[in-house]
């Protein structure tokens, strides 16, 4: 019997894993991606569009293309799924029925959640890099901006890629020195959380860097409303931080069509899951990855990645009857852009948190964890050919093991290569 | 780790003050936390959130956001500010008995 396995969305999660379930069924499973556009975007691109460090057009790419043959892609808007019936109800066109559905719509951005943030100053005076519409036009508003006051916003936990708005200063600090602006900006990063990153050792690692470029940091400012003719944001507690230029990073939620499906996702939208073998807390056929998943780590692609052999693995598991076992770690890697062709890179997963060492990479060789080189900022930019050529069509990257081995991985160099 | 003595019984807390055993906690201990956290009473309003946040935590592993907060637990963010100060999440938990949330990740 053929199973029927419809993944919705074709993002990174989607797209891998559709890949890699297309390798391990062949003709036993037709395998159907549902997305409502055709445009795949390498989002770890748009952190550099507004800098000119990369063009709109260099970070898209047709979904579609990305799919293996055989596999049936589909543009569709969904209206909801049908847990009890075990069908993908579609706005316009007959239902999906399914044996095993996948949620990797990802998650969506929700200035109207805000108060103030849409309206007449979004995209003049407030801007975010979170959409290539809108990292496209913060281009020229910073090409523009030449003095005052640069807030960099995070507004409420979670958001994809933690680590993006402090590149985004680390760049834009980059950016104002070259320009010899640096001492007219006032560059300050508003971030709820109590430092500048959810784990405490990489916190003050990236606090100390932040100080070193003279980057203020307003933490523990859980941002309530936006005074956008008054520029000033406002929390919660009644603090204020005004502003010349902002640049925010909106709340995050599931797309709509998640609360429109009854007992499949939480209050925000993300579907509950298991952080283990990422099964959907709904039901047994249904299965979460990415962005999309509620489980407790970063929404970046380095998970979602990790995520992909546990995932294809449970569900021909589970197609075949047998428990689930694959084990996801919660493993996640990120390169972090510090600005004058260097970054640094963490690696942690849901036990170990980001530490100072070295990570065994067998091509570059070992890369230093923690710390800035320009290795590793060599290591980000040679990332967008594999994304697209090894990581999408659901390969694994070689030298970069789903599992993190804390061992391996703060451990001398000469385990090189041994964390596959 | 630290033990301290919360309501006449010896606690186990965190270096924030948060309770490492969910199970050692009674009402006497939220109030006797509220209070030292400037809430001199814990009202209605208060052990609704309370509460909702401790359920939410014995029932899923995980405590609740600011923002699921505001959409779930029945009381506004604005008001939620106004209960706890500072913190709301934080403080909830804290009176709560349960672990300092990890919302932020």
């Amino acid at each position: 019997m053929t199973h029927r396995i419809v993944i919705l969305g074709g993002g990174t999660g989607g797209t891998l894993l559709a890949n890699r379930l297309a390798r391990r069924f062949g003709e036993e499973a037709q395998i159907t991606v549902i997305d409502r556009d055709d445009s795949h975007i390498y989002q770890p691109g748009l952190l550099f569009v507004p800098f000119g460090l990369a063009e709109p057009g260099e970070i898209v790419r047709p979904r579609h293309a990305q799919l293996r043959s055989g596999i049936d892609f589909r543009l569709a808007e969904v209206e909801n799924v049908d847990l009890a019936e075990n069908a993908v109800h579609l706005v316009d066109g007959p239902d999906i029925p399914y044996d095993v559905l996948v949620i990797a719509t990802g998650a969506t951005l929700q200035p109207q959640e805000t108060e103030g943030l849409e309206g007449p100053e979004w995209g003049r005076s407030i801007h975010t890099f979170y959409s290539l519409q809108g990292a496209t036009a913060l281009r020229p508003a910073l090409d523009d901006f030449d003095g005052g006051r640069l807030v960099v916003n995070v507004i409420d936990m979670p958001i994809k890629c933690p680590v993006a708005p402090l590149e985004f200063c680390f760049l834009a600090d980059w950016q104002l020195r070259e320009r010899g602006l640096r001492d007219d900006v006032e560059l300050t990063f508003v971030t709820p959380l109590d430092g500048a990153f959810t784990k405490p050792v990489a916190s003050a690692h990236l606090d100390a860097l932040l100080r070193e470029k003279d980057i203020g940091v307003e933490a523990e400012f859980a941002t309530g409303r936006v005074d956008a003719s008054a520029k000033r944001l406002h929390s919660w507690d009644e603090r204020e931080i005004p502003y010349d230029l902002l640049v925010t990073v909106p709340v995050h939620g599931g797309p709509e069509y998640i609360a429109r499906s009854e007992g499949l996702g939480d209050a925000l939208g993300f579907v509950p899951a298991d952080r283990h073998t990422l099964q959907a807390k709904a039901a047994p056929n249904i299965f979460a990855i990415g962005d999309a998943a509620d489980v407790p780590i970063s929404k970046a692609g380095s998970v979602t990645h990790f995520e992909g052999e546990t995932v294809a693995e449970n569900i021909q598991r589970f197609l075949a009857g047998h428990e689930l076992t694959g084990h996801y770690d919660g493993h996640a890697n990120c390169f972090i852009e510090t600005g004058f062709h260097k970054a640094l890179l963490i690696d942690f997963d849901y036990e170990t948190e980001p530490l100072p060492g070295r990570y065994p990479q067998p091509h570059l060789g070992p890369l230093p964890l923690l710390a800035e080189s320009r290795l590793n900022h060599l290591a980000k930019l040679a990332f967008q050919p594999l994304y697209w050529h090894v990581l999408l069509p659901g390969h694994d990257i070689p030298g970069v093991g789903a599992s993190l081995h804390p061992g391996a991985a703060q451990a001398a160099p000469q385990t090189s290569g041994g964390t596959q | 780790m630290t033990t301290i003595t919360l309501a006449g019984s010896p606690i186990e807390v965190d270096a924030e003050g948060f309770l490492l055993d969910a199970q050692q906690w009674n009402a006497q201990i939220a109030e006797e936390i509220a209070r030292e956290n400037a809430i001199e009473q814990l009202t209605d309003r208060h052990w609704q959130v309370v509460n909702f946040m401790r359920d939410t935590y014995l029932e899923t592993g995980s405590a609740p956001s600011i923002r699921s907060l505001g959409k779930t637990s029945g009381v506004p963010i604005k008001e939620l500010y106004e209960l706890f100060p500072k913190g709301p999440a934080k403080l909830a938990a804290k009176i709560g008995g349960i672990p300092k949330p990890r919302g932020c990740i």
